[in-house]
């Protein structure tokens, strides 16, 4: 069984804070199709066009027919584990630092033979339930789970090092006027979080979700993504502190360009979406890639919540969208900045929420704590994209099926 | 004429004229006007740095401004109200220059509006402030003193779920100063000319609708009023001169008469 | 299947090694023109009468063999890499020998050699294949060791093998090496040491595994004429076989390519693993040691522990093997570790092994086994070849 963890002891100020380090990270162009499936928590394969031959590790032609044609499907995750080892020596320093390090073989249902990480609770020659999670070089790796749900399960030290998990770590909020964020703060302190702090902006102006974080015993401190020197301030006190950021400030209008009129509705977007954003990463980014081997609250993950439209836009919420899709694009290179430390961006895409400003929309829409599980989950699976309900889930769907297609659709329905 | 500086000058020097500052530090977390989500909103004040002696300019330290014509401290012109919007001269910079240096009068309605958050400048108020200090000549500035400036924060704006309370003029009374003492401009230490509930009155927001449909400008958001008399005050407002500008934040600064020696 | 021609007429000759280093500042570049230098000097023979070479290296990067040739004054007319490892040592023979038969060269030399720096193994896996990149060392990079030790641990499972058959293997190999002065494991061990010595990926402890290091070793392939002409003991070549990827079924490797091919192997050599005077395995593990033992027929397959039980492996015992200590007590030079076992067995079969000479060493068996792809060693190879003895 696996041992609960603790909560991390007050920082010793006279030791030295563990420098970050990586898991092997370069891959093969087909290998990195598992890590765009790890990315969203799919578990796929390379499977023949021809013969339906399941391959594995990834390949540039079918191992049965040399078929050119390998589209990764999703595939069954079971096996059983053949054989097993704890590594107790490597010449690489992040598996050396984290030694004993349990290793297995396990034979795919679906064919292939597959070497993947073990989880602590997996029985010896046992059947094993596979995930593919991406580990903290940012890349889709296997990891062998016990079949039934095991307690403290998610605190096995190789899954804790692939995940993003809320227990016992400290999770800045970063705009405590979110609609949802009483929603998320709980749904997080449900998950064990050990603190949760949330940004307020303008405290000069009332504060619906005051009451409601207080009483969950959220810490409201002053923080202005529009203001550079606020968002400095604020990391100057919690940039040590901040092991899990969820980006919760937004300027969102309705309207696209020629409904907006002028460009001050679109700057004011552009200043809290886009370079909030950067203001938070120049600020917070810095402190939380130096604590990624922090011990059991490392900084973990950065979270962005962002419009599924930021990925194909729609004229009703097109200036927003627009400004979001820079976010978006910023998030990536975030991504590649923040690689060598490990720290994971999280973008968590949804359509409408339950709130005032897509008020006419028609449902379906994400409720607060749709959006809160999701956040969780996504954390807890360490994933890197999340698609949060139906619409996000469909967009997404179609914008695998034809990009093209799916901006004529958005384009049809914006004028039905 | 030249003498007359001259001593200007020089009493300025010796203290027997006193300037005081009336402005507000320029600063990211000053309250501006708050209008219903879906309006535009006024830009709060932003700095960042372009460079601070380092890899993006080693020798020199500045700043990038950004804010509204209407943040913090600052001058409201005709064109900044529909009702002033065909007034000859009503952009910042087609004002004369002559309007922003002026003699100032000062209502003192701090107790009333400690009393009372929407305490209401009415023409009465203002007969009777003229029986103690005489009629307020015409061409002069008149500000409301209403001791608002010394709060800060959320007090300030004073937002409550039917928006902000803070004082303000009545439209009688800005009818009153208009037509009856055809003032230069009027101002304030809230953060409109207007009362925080301004928006109710009939014309809504009468002292931007009055003072401006009749080409005269407004002061807002100033502060240090107890540091003035009643009257005998020069008032030294200069917009920034921006082509088309409907108002500008500015360094409001007063002359007052010395202590007695 | 066409039946494969004869050695006739081709012999084997001039075994050269190096001696090993742990860590060395030389290049491989520097330690494979050693190589060729002794080989060269022992058949009396100038750099430029050399007229074919066969290079196995891992850490000539960036040059090639043709890189090489420019880089040692060589100009050969048969020139051949060999990128198979703990294969490279019998693939290189097959090669050259038909080269020989053809008259395509007149005499080749076969050449492996690796240097090790400070931090070249950790280098060397980042970036050995590319399933291995992909799908191996992110998985605990426990190298080598953690693949040898999932075979070892389905291997014990499967066929009731404990340590101790393993720990036999290496105790008999320590033994051997301490006659061999060049072996750098110096010192004496016992099964007791080996259960007990740190473990490095379980059931695998540090004396189931090689020492990286520094090393060469080359020999020679000619015509019988030539080796008499210069007066150089030499060996014959009675069989070979070479497979590659086999039993591609086996989720596991517990068996090798040399299982598809045996028959052939002592067909073509007209006998039997009974008529074997010593047998050189490809040994950077003992579970592997063992597969060769079943899958070339020396005893069943899962039956080597009781088969290793009753043997001596020593130079001087019933059954030896690794007698220069293999890689486990000689140490592991790169691809210089698929010719060990070859270059000892010439020196053996031609009675110029010295102090770990076999009594009546005739007949030799040299297996070869390369490449951890990804899950399983995909190369595998063996020769026996005979020569007139001590």
């Amino acid at each position: 069984m696996t041992d609960p963890l603790t909560p991390a002891p007050k920082k010793n100020p006279l030791v030295r804070t563990p420098s970050p380090t990586q898991p092997p990270a370069l891959r093969s162009r087909a290998a990195l199709g598992l890590t765009a499936a790890a990315a969203t928590g799919r578990f796929a394969l390379q499977t023949c066009a021809e013969c339906g031959a399941v391959q594995y590790p990834p390949r540039d032609a079918c191992s049965q027919c040399l078929g050119p044609d390998l589209p990764w499907q999703d595939i069954s995750p079971t096996g059983t584990l053949l054989a097993e080892t704890t590594v107790r020596t490597s010449v690489n320093p992040y598996f050396r630092e984290r030694m004993p390090w349990r290793v297995g073989s396990v034979q795919l249902d679906a064919g292939p033979v597959v070497i993947c990480h073990v989880h602590g609770d997996v029985a010896t020659r046992s059947r094993v339930l596979l995930k593919l999670m991406l580990d903290r070089a940012g890349q889709g790796v296997i990891l062998a789970l016990p079949p039934e749900r095991t307690a403290h399960m998610a605190d096995d030290p190789e899954l804790r090092a692939m995940s993003s998990d809320p227990h016992l770590r400290r999770i800045l909020l970063t705009d405590s006027r979110h609609p949802f964020a009483p929603d998320i703060a709980q749904a997080l302190l449900q998950a064990g979080a050990a603190a949760v702090f949330a940004g307020e902006p303008e405290g000069w102006l009332p504060n619906p979700n005051r009451d409601a974080l207080g009483a969950l015993g959220v810490d409201i401190m002053p923080l202005d993504v529009t203001d550079t020197r606020s968002v400095q301030s604020l990391a100057g006190e919690l940039g040590g502190k901040t092991d899990i950021l969820v980006n919760t400030a937004r300027h969102l209008r309705p309207g696209g360009a020629l409904a907006r009129g002028g460009t001050g509705v679109a700057r004011d977007e552009m200043d809290v979406n886009y370079l909030g954003l950067m203001r938070l990463a120049q600020a917070f980014g810095p402190a939380m890639c130096s604590r990624t081997a922090d011990g059991t609250n490392s900084a973990v993950a950065w979270v962005n919540l962002l419009p599924v439209h930021a990925l194909m836009n729609s004229a009703d919420f097109g200036s927003y969208n627009a400004s979001q899709a820079a976010a978006l694009a910023l998030s990536q290179s975030l991504r590649a900045e923040f690689a060598t430390s490990g720290l994971r961006v999280m973008n968590l895409f949804s359509g409408p929420l339950e709130e005032d400003w897509y008020q006419p929309l028609p449902p379906p829409k994400v409720t607060g704590k749709a959006l809160a599980r999701a956040i969780v989950s996504g954390l807890q699976g360490g994933l890197e994209d999340v698609f949060c309900g139906d619409v996000a889930q469909d967009l997404a769907e179609r914008l695998r099926q034809n990009p093209k297609v799916a901006e004529l659709e958005l384009r049809q329905e914006g004028n039905a | 004429m030249s003498n007359s500086l001259t001593q200007l000058a020089s009493e300025i020097a010796t203290g027997a004229v006193r300037v005081v500052d009336l402005t507000h530090t320029l600063d990211p977390d000053f309250p501006v006007i708050i209008l219903p989500p879906e309006f535009g909103q006024c830009a709060r004040f932003r700095m960042e740095e372009i460079s601070a002696y380092d890899h993006r300019g080693p020798g020199w330290k500045w700043h990038n401004l950004s804010l509204s014509e209407h943040t913090g401290t600052h001058f409201d012109a005709p064109s900044h109200w529909i009702s002033g919007r065909d007034v000859p001269k009503g952009d910042v910079d087609e004002i004369d220059v002559e309007t922003f240096v002026g003699p100032v009068v000062v209502i003192d309605c701090a107790q009333g509006a400690a009393e009372n958050d929407d305490f209401e400048l009415t023409p009465a108020i203002i007969t009777e402030w003229e029986s103690r200090h005489g009629q307020i000549p015409p061409d002069t500035w008149v500000l409301m003193r209403t001791d608002w400036s010394k709060r800060s924060g959320a007090a300030y704006l004073n937002m409550r779920e039917d928006g902000p309370h803070s004082p303000g003029p009545t439209p009688e009374a800005m009818r009153f100063l208009i037509d009856e003492r055809n003032i230069r401009g009027f101002g304030t230490e809230t953060v409109g000319t207007d009362a925080g509930q301004g928006a109710h009155y009939m014309p809504p927001y009468p002292a931007h609708y009055y003072l401006h449909g009749a080409g005269r400008f407004g002061l807002q958001c100033l502060r240090g009023l107890d540091a003035l008399p009643p009257t005998g005050a020069v008032l030294l407002a200069a917009p920034l001169k921006i082509k088309g500008g409907t108002g500008s934040p500015l360094r409001v600064l007063a002359l007052i008469p010395g202590e007695e020696t | 299947m066409t039946r494969r021609a004869s050695y006739d007429g081709v012999v084997l000759a001039a075994p050269t090694t190096i001696p090993y280093r742990r860590y060395s500042t030389e290049t491989a570049h520097w330690w494979i023109a050693q190589a060729l230098r002794g080989a060269l000097k022992t058949a009396n023979l100038k750099p430029a009468k050399l007229d074919g070479l066969s290079v196995a290296s891992f850490t000539l990067f960036p040059d090639t063999p043709v890189g090489l040739t420019q880089h040692l004054g060589l100009s050969p007319r048969w020139l051949d890499s060999i990128p198979m490892g703990g294969a490279s040592g019998v693939v290189a023979l097959r090669k050259a020998a038909r080269a020989i038969q053809a008259g395509d060269a007149d005499i080749i030399a076969c050449v492996a050699g690796d240097t090790n720096h400070i931090d070249s193994f950790r280098k060397l896996l980042g970036s050995f294949s590319r399933f291995a990149m992909d799908a191996g060392y992110p998985y605990g990079f426990g190298g080598p060791n953690a693949n040898f030790a999932l075979l070892t641990d389905r291997y014990m499972h499967e066929y009731g093998a404990t340590r101790a058959d393993f720990g036999r293997i290496s105790v008999a190999q320590r033994d051997n090496a301490l006659k061999n002065p060049n072996a750098l494991m110096k010192k004496p061990l016992t099964l007791q040491q080996y259960l007990d010595a740190r473990p490095i990926a379980d059931p695998i402890a540090l004396f189931d595994c090689v020492m990286p290091c520094a090393g060469s070793e080359a020999f020679l392939v000619m015509r019988e004429e030539e080796a008499l002409k210069r007066n150089l003991p030499f060996a014959r070549i009675n069989g070979t076989i070479e497979r590659h990827n086999a039993h591609i079924e086996d989720p596991i490797q517990l068996r090798g390519g040399w299982t598809r091919d045996i028959d052939q192997l002592w067909d073509m050599a007209d006998c039997s693993p009974d008529d074997v005077d010593l047998l050189q395995t490809y040994d950077d593990y003992p579970v592997i040691s063992v597969m060769q033992i079943e899958d070339l027929g020396f005893c069943a397959k899962g039956a080597a522990a009781d088969f290793l039980r009753d043997k001596d492996m020593t130079i001087t015992g019933d059954f030896p093997h690794n007698t220069s200590g293999g890689q486990l007590s000689a140490g592991q030079a790169g691809a210089a570790g698929g010719f060990i076992g070859l270059v000892e067995a010439i020196r053996q079969v031609t009675g110029t092994a010295g102090p770990t000479q076999v009594p009546k060493a005739r007949r030799a068996a040299v297996s070869g086994f390369g490449m951890i792809n990804y899950d399983r060693g995909l190369c595998t190879a063996a020769a026996i070849i005979t020569g007139e003895g001590p």
